[in-house]
């Protein structure tokens, strides 16, 4: 009793925390995004979102950001699985490895793929040294699912990782025991338990991806407009803080609902999973 | 256990010693300046370190130390937002002239009484060898509010091994022709380099079609726009800082930018030329006080002292824009320095520079006219840019998604009968 | 499976440092040029080492991610401990929805809309002064987020009966705490503090809404020659700031593989102790039958 109540009261610099720079905060942009220049109410700058012109951007802003975090997943989730499988050691050197270039400043990262993926770059001058013709990969919906997968990787990496290291080996054995092969252990008891995992991933790449400006300036040549983009150039170049603010709060709407049903989806397989265990041990 | 524990203790104390000691500073004066981004000579390769310069002269002048905090900003837009905000009190700004006019309208900017100061500190003004052509200029009449830090004028760049000469001399000669037409050159598609701000973007095409860059008119923006449309199959790419990486390394034929830049493009690829269409944007960057400035003097005397022969000789070198001075454009060392070229173009004969100034610089927007401008700018940016294929693989994993999700709902319905 | 995963291996981490490289080929450059390789020089080294804002910027940028990353680690895990003891659902739920709204939204409205408030605190205070404080609870701020997922995992999958068996076993909370729960979680509260920093480390559009007139980060710095050409000494610098990482990296490992060494040793020491107890017994056996 007494321990769950001290538990609860660690939440509490917390609970001060957002109510004052996260909810107060957001205070002022749904102000801003109902009011017009003269600080009357209006929803003006709401409806201008629901034109043809910002919808299709929020749609390719969407397109992209989806598959790179498809790509993401495909690439992490076996590399998170072989990471787990190896000794300790191994296992904190690679994950540190791929921590590295998050520390590397992404703009200068950004200017280095440019410098990969011109029609003058690296990539290209090897191919034409091999007499095989040149590829036009810069200013391309795919060089900026390139950058972004580049930049949010590793956080997609990071969480299914640490989910699939704390899994119980003696499970494994079990499975193994119990006439389960690799794929079977996979199927049978790796995925279901990572998961939470995958799920915080899906988020980390996704939410920063579909808001990215920089990115899709360097990679994309500025022919794609994405909603960051859009909103970076509301608030900055036309000083326009009423959409901006109307934009982002479309758009945090958008990605809170995304993620509710996401979570909801999650929560009720690990709530089916409790009931059962109750079950069991009842009948125990 | 006790090991982590007592790292994560001294890990703790050592943030808040950090926290503690990052509010003092230890000198009778401070200085908050704010500027773009390499604007300044700032003592690379043997250059003149002008920030430190100053702090040593400011000693020697009145026998107090002085801390400059040197910041600096990527836009008028990005400066603009901080100092309307409030957020913190700068005491130098470097705001081009149409920043100048919003804000002295909006009453961001203190008058600088530049002569008074220098008096007082006994030392010598140098704001009268700022040539009278670039005085009282458009944005701040009575020479109040700014002082001229450079000028320059936006100018094309192209790849002579890319471009037909002859393409260029055409435009150069025709009487009809402005030079902007070399950017819609079909000839060159693919390798064609256009600014990526909506300001600048449209300027180009409403230069080239004799519209007024200033105009209130919706239907002389849609105008530009679709001439931009018309654009935006040749071009390889929407460009600001890249343009330097593009140009360089050749991935790019035609480019347009400030004329100042082309010299450093130069520097890495001597295969560059340079022209002016006409008209053309003109800009004057100047250096003002913002008002809410805790120390005017001192930011006054800094002005005046940016000034002075060797510091703004040691400025324009460091950053090829042209300079107002006539301390600068005069000096023997500079010329020699910039080479007979650079001086040519950055320095036009016969060039009345209030006058164009006057007819073709930007103004500041009325807030509805910038409305209309960011949604046509997003029109542009919208057209063609995502190919097909890209919908068809959002298509197809926009249904997998769909058909796990139904998959989860199916056996958790399943498995709850079961129980 | 074996070499094939070594060669998916391979394949990931050229993918993730093929960047890097053409960084640290790009900071050896001769000419100032960030695309053509005109010859091998030290001249940007020279360079960084003379460029004193950027070296200021750089030391701000250091002492801003660890505050920030040492205050959010310490709020953060505290809060998804007691998130976790939440009984109700909802209450759970809402709690980590607001907590993840800086992740979800935008940097730049997470940027725009804390200047905004501290504008109005400042307006109505008179005392908020943009600078390292603003800096400080704004990255703060976006940092909790990434903590409380690294930290929650971990207390999700912890055996909630540990905790219970302490304190039937006579731990006070606390004790069972710090004995029990926090060393199962010790991986994720690192995990958490590292990506803190890096995160903050790295951040630019928050900062630049949050920072006022005498503090610059490098980020902020670097963005800023967004219109003139990006100068190569701050790839000299990250090139510096890689290998200062790569050198960390393996003395860590080298640390902990002697503490692995030491624990082995223990524990084969306790192995021998007891093999020679039971064979003490049997002999004690022995003799008695």
């Amino acid at each position: 009793m007494k321990r769950t109540f001290l538990q609860r009261c660690a939440a509490a610099p917390h609970l001060v925390w957002c109510a004052l720079f996260i909810i107060a905060p957001l205070f002022f942009v749904a102000y801003y995004a109902f009011t017009d220049s003269s600080g009357a109410f209006s929803t003006e700058n709401i409806q201008r979102f629901f034109t043809a012109e910002y919808l299709s951007i929020l749609l390719n802003s969407v397109c992209l950001a989806l598959i790179a975090t498809v790509v993401c997943l495909i690439i992490a989730y076996p590399l998170a699985y072989i990471i787990s499988r190896m000794g300790d050691k191994g296992q904190r050197m690679m994950m540190l490895l791929i921590m590295i270039p998050l520390w590397m400043n992404f703009l200068i990262t950004t200017y280095s793929w440019m410098t990969i993926l011109q029609d003058t770059g690296i990539i290209n001058s090897i191919l034409s040294f091999f007499g095989l013709g040149t590829l036009n990969m810069i200013n391309t919906p795919g060089a900026i699912v390139v950058g972004m997968v580049f930049c949010y990787l590793p956080y997609m990496v990071l969480p299914i990782y640490s989910v699939m290291a704390g899994i119980d080996k003696s499970l494994l054995e079990a499975s193994r025991d119990l006439g389960c092969g690799t794929l079977g252990q996979l199927t049978g008891v790796i995925m279901p338990m990572s998961v939470s995992g995958v799920v915080s991933g899906i988020t980390m790449v996704f939410v920063p991806s579909i808001s990215t400006f920089y990115i899709s300036q360097k990679l994309g040549g500025g022919k794609i407009q994405l909603i960051g983009d859009s909103i970076e150039s509301q608030f900055i170049s036309y000083n326009n803080y009423h959409f901006g603010a109307a934009l982002s709060l479309v758009l945090m709407i958008l990605i809170l609902i995304s993620t509710a049903i996401m979570n909801y989806f999650t929560d009720e397989d690990e709530k089916g999973r409790e009931k059962r265990d109750t079950q069991r041990r009842a009948l125990k | 256990m006790k090991k982590i524990l007592t790292f994560a203790a001294v890990l703790t104390a050592l943030a808040a010693i950090m926290i503690f000691a990052s509010g003092c500073s230890g000198s009778d004066d401070e200085l908050y300046v704010y500027n773009w981004g390499e604007y300044i000579s700032d003592g690379s390769e043997g250059s003149l370190d002008v920030i430190s310069e100053f702090e040593d002269y400011y000693y020697e002048l009145t026998g107090r130390t002085i801390t400059v905090h040197y910041t600096t900003y990527p836009s008028n837009e990005d400066m603009y937002a901080k100092i309307s905000a409030g957020t913190s009190s700068y005491d130098v700004i470097f705001p081009s002239d149409y920043m100048i006019e919003r804000m002295i309208s909006e009453g961001l900017l203190q008058s600088i009484n530049i002569e008074e100061v220098c008096e007082s500190y006994g030392v010598e003004c140098n704001y009268q060898y700022i040539d009278d052509m670039y005085r009282g200029l458009f944005f701040d009449e009575d020479g109040e509010y700014s002082i001229p830090y450079t000028y320059g004028m936006v100018g094309i760049i192209y790849n002579t091994t890319m471009v037909d000469e002859a393409d260029v001399e055409e435009l150069l000669s025709d009487e009809d022709s402005t030079g902007w037409e070399l950017l819609w050159n079909e000839k060159y598609s693919g390798k064609i380099l256009q600014f990526n701000n909506s300001r600048d973007g449209f300027a180009t095409a409403q230069y080239m079609l004799g519209i007024d860059v200033n105009s209130t008119l919706e239907s002389d923006w849609r105008t530009a726009l679709d001439k931009l449309l018309e654009q935006k199959p040749l071009v390889q790419s929407y460009v600001m800082d890249e343009i330097f990486n593009k140009m360089e390394s050749g991935e790019a034929a035609i480019g347009v930018y400030y004329a100042g830049d082309y010299f450093t493009m130069l520097e890495n690829n001597e295969n560059l030329a340079f022209y002016y269409p006409s008209p053309t944007n003109v800009f004057v960057d100047c250096m003002c006080i913002p008002a809410e400035s805790e120390n005017p003097e001192i930011a006054a005397l800094f002005i005046n002292y940016m000034l002075s022969e060797e510091i703004a000789v040691a400025n324009a070198e460091a950053i090829y824009y042209a300079s107002p001075n006539s301390l600068v454009y005069t000096n023997e060392d500079y010329i020699e320095y910039m080479g007979e070229e650079a001086m040519e173009v950055l320095y036009p004969e016969g060039y009345n520079f209030s006058e164009e100034l006057n007819a073709y610089a930007y103004r500041n927007l009325d807030s509805e006219t910038l409305e209309v401008v960011s949604s046509l700018w997003e029109e542009l940016k919208i057209s063609g840019g995502m190919s097909f294929s890209v919908y068809v693989v959002f298509g197809v994993i926009a249904v997998v998604i769909i058909a796990a999700i139904a998959a989860v709902v199916v056996r958790k319905k399943k498995r709850e009968r079961n129980y | 499976m074996k070499t094939a995963s070594k060669i998916y291996l391979a394949l990931v981490f050229i993918f993730l440092y093929a960047p890097i490289a053409v960084m640290i080929l790009i900071s050896f450059n001769s000419s100032d040029s960030t695309t053509q390789f005109a010859g091998f020089s030290l001249r940007w080294y020279r360079e960084m080492l003379n460029d004193k804002n950027t070296l200021e910027a750089l030391k701000n940028t250091l002492v801003l991610s660890f505050c920030a990353a040492v205050l959010s680690t310490l709020i953060g895990t505290a809060a998804a401990i007691g998130i976790d003891g939440m009984k109700r659902r909802w209450v759970k739920g809402a709690v980590m929805s607001v907590t993840n709204i800086p992740m979800m939204n935008p940097d730049i409205v997470t940027g725009i809309s804390l200047m905004l408030l501290f504008v109005f605190a400042g307006s109505v205070t008179g005392v908020v002064s943009f600078g390292f404080a603003t800096l400080l609870i704004a990255h703060v701020t976006f940092d909790l987020p990434y903590v409380m997922l690294s930290v929650l995992p971990k207390l999700k999958q912890m055996d909630k009966n540990l905790p219970e068996a302490a304190t039937d076993l006579g731990c006070t909370p606390l004790q069972s705490f710090f004995k029990v729960e926090l060393p199962l979680i010790a991986p994720g509260i690192i995990t958490g503090f590292i990506m803190a920093f890096t995160l903050s480390f790295d951040d630019f559009v928050i900062s630049n809404f949050t920072s006022g007139s005498s503090y610059e980060t490098l980020t902020i710095h670097i963005y800023s020659m967004i219109k003139k050409s990006v100068k190569p000494d701050v790839y000299a610098l990250s090139t510096v700031i890689f290998l200062v990482i790569l050198v960390l990296l393996v003395f860590y490992n080298f640390s902990e593989s002697s503490d692995e060494r030491a624990a082995r040793k223990k524990r084969d020491a306790d192995k021998r102790r007891s093999k020679e107890l039971r064979r003490l017994r049997g002999e004690t056996k022995k003799s008695k039958s």
